[in-house]
């Protein structure tokens, strides 16, 4: 599902994030990146989503390859990925609802169908009451579950996360990573970058861990 | 065809929510839309004011175009029966309409008439005033060069001691009004280009603000079009209320100068009364204003959202 050969991500300033990396992830896979900050996980899940492209090698994700994915068609590529940001990156001046169902707004669904899918995705998290409210009345573990709606309200093949427990104590976080584990059970792919350590050895997914942009160790 | 039916009518009603959740950003912040508003109808309202001004001008002096005459002073020693005659033959030139024969002794009485000075002409020995001829050009004959030509035909006649056209001055009033008219158009081009100036720069303070928003709708897979269109109908938005203020301006600054013009035209037993043209400009106005909004706001966007790329 993701394929990475022989990547280099060198950075204007000579400074290279990725140095010869390869990896692959199987279809409908939950694993973990992790690494010391500094070791390239950021770069590695922005050239999954297109933010950035690689300088070398090729990156291959759902049968695409993106070092030859054309700019115009960047936003359909996306559409079939759902991001999880550590800060959550809601809209603040947008009611849940509006926050989760952007996607399929972007994606031009239906009016119904939005609302029905709107509320499934939140009913999955648990924060169907809340719909109308404002993203800053909800604590911080219920708005990393907005992100998470968001990410998976249009059921993308694949669900990547940065950080996605970096703020929140270890009885959240441990909701969190089940709520992924459910997504992994309806065959979703899914990568999320992470130092919880603790949480994750626990665990029994895949490690893939970079150290100065190589693939350090493989886990489990 | 029923599914394009369908596709159609979503399209539309996407554009429809788009449309009307731009207003809604606009109404959110109602004084800062005002003066921008303001701002656009007043630099629209400024040529428009004054090329109804001229338009009126154009008018008036179109009613006078009748009044285009050319006195001609026959000599002196020129018979009566000889005069008579020339007023015959001129009246048979294409390029004259009409014309009026007023005998040496008939311009007499009519200056004994008007001026009061009936003792003072009675004792001078003869009557010192030339027999007139005075024509009327044909109506296709009123152009500058024609009449000019006429003009001079009309000199070089033996019997005519001088030709003088009375309405030299509205000639030159026309001609300061084309030259007004120029003037109106280069600053209804500055204006319109100022117009598209202050949308332009409206709509990349809103790109600005909702810089963070426009990164996370890149993030979720929104094409630029998605993006871009909130903010073309922002620019629409602008421009037609500011053109339809334009015309509000229009319409206030005329009822109030609606009464003083009527009053001084019937002082000069004119009929004179202004023609607002606000018809035509009810449609005019706000069409180059919603035009100058989408292209200013189309600018601005094309320049400052390509700066903006998920980080």
């Amino acid at each position: 599902m993701i394929n990475f050969s022989e990547v280099y991500k060198r950075y204007p300033n000579n400074y290279e994030a990725l140095s010869g990396l390869s990896f692959h992830l199987q279809e409908g896979e939950m694993a973990f990146l992790t690494g010391h900050s500094g070791a390239g996980k950021s770069t590695l899940l922005k050239l999954i989503a297109l933010i950035e492209r690689a300088s070398h090698g090729q990156v291959i994700v759902n049968n695409q390859n993106l070092t030859r994915l054309p700019k115009r068609k960047i936003p359909y590529y996306r559409r079939q990925i759902g991001i999880v940001f550590q800060d959550h990156n809601l809209l603040q001046d947008r009611t849940v609802f509006d926050n989760v169902a952007l996607p399929l707004i972007i994606a031009g669904e239906k009016h119904r169908e939005i609302g029905r899918r709107v509320r499934a995705a939140l009913d999955k998290v648990g924060l169907l009451g809340k719909e109308r409210n404002l993203p800053i009345a909800l604590s911080g573990g219920e708005q990393q579950r907005v992100g998470i709606a968001r990410a998976v309200v249009n059921r993308p093949p694949i669900l990547l996360a940065d950080e996605p427990t970096g703020n929140l104590d270890p009885e959240l976080s441990r909701e969190i990573m089940q709520l992924f584990e459910q997504f992994k059970q309806v065959g979703t792919t899914v990568f999320i970058a992470t130092h919880d350590m603790d949480l994750i050895q626990t665990l029994p997914y895949r490690q893939i861990t970079l150290d100065s942009g190589r693939l350090a160790e493989r886990g489990l | 065809m029923s599914f394009f039916n369908f596709s159609l009518k979503n399209h539309l009603l996407r554009h429809l929510q788009v449309m009307l959740f731009s207003l809604g950003q606009l109404w959110r912040q109602p004084i800062s839309s005002l003066m921008t508003i303001i701002v656009i109808g007043i630099a629209l309202a400024l040529p428009a004011g004054l090329y109804i001004l001229l338009h009126n001008v154009d008018k008036v002096s179109g009613q006078w175009d009748d009044a285009t005459q050319i006195s001609l002073f026959i000599e002196k020693n020129t018979s009566s029966d000889r005069a008579y005659a020339l007023n015959k033959e001129l009246q048979k030139w294409p390029e004259i309409k009409e014309t009026i024969y007023q005998s040496s002794s008939q311009s007499l009485e009519e200056f004994r008439q008007s001026s009061g000075l009936g003792a003072l002409l009675d004792s001078l020995p003869s009557n010192p005033l030339p027999a007139v001829i005075i024509i009327h050009p044909a109506e296709n004959n009123l152009r500058e060069d024609a009449i000019g030509s006429l003009l001079a035909r009309l000199e070089s006649l033996p019997e005519v001691g001088l030709a003088q056209l009375d309405m030299e001055w509205l000639q030159r009033l026309r001609s300061l009004n084309k030259t007004a008219q120029r003037g109106i158009t280069i600053l209804g081009l500055l204006l319109s280009l100022s117009v598209l100036l202050i949308i332009g720069n409206t709509i990349r303070l809103a790109i600005l603000n909702r810089e963070s928003e426009i990164r996370v709708i890149k993030l979720v897979g929104g094409t630029d079009a998605f993006i871009r269109r909130p903010f073309l109908y922002t620019g629409f938005w602008y421009g037609l209320l500011g053109g339809m203020t334009a015309w509000m301006t229009i319409l206030i600054s005329m009822g109030l100068l609606n009464g003083p013009i009527n009053e001084l035209s019937k002082l000069y037993g004119s009929q004179f009364t202004l023609n607002w043209l606000a018809g035509s400009l009810f449609l005019t106005l706000p069409t180059i204003g919603l035009c100058l909004g989408i292209l200013g706001a189309g600018l601005a966007v094309s320049r400052h959202l390509k700066a903006i790329e998920p980080q």
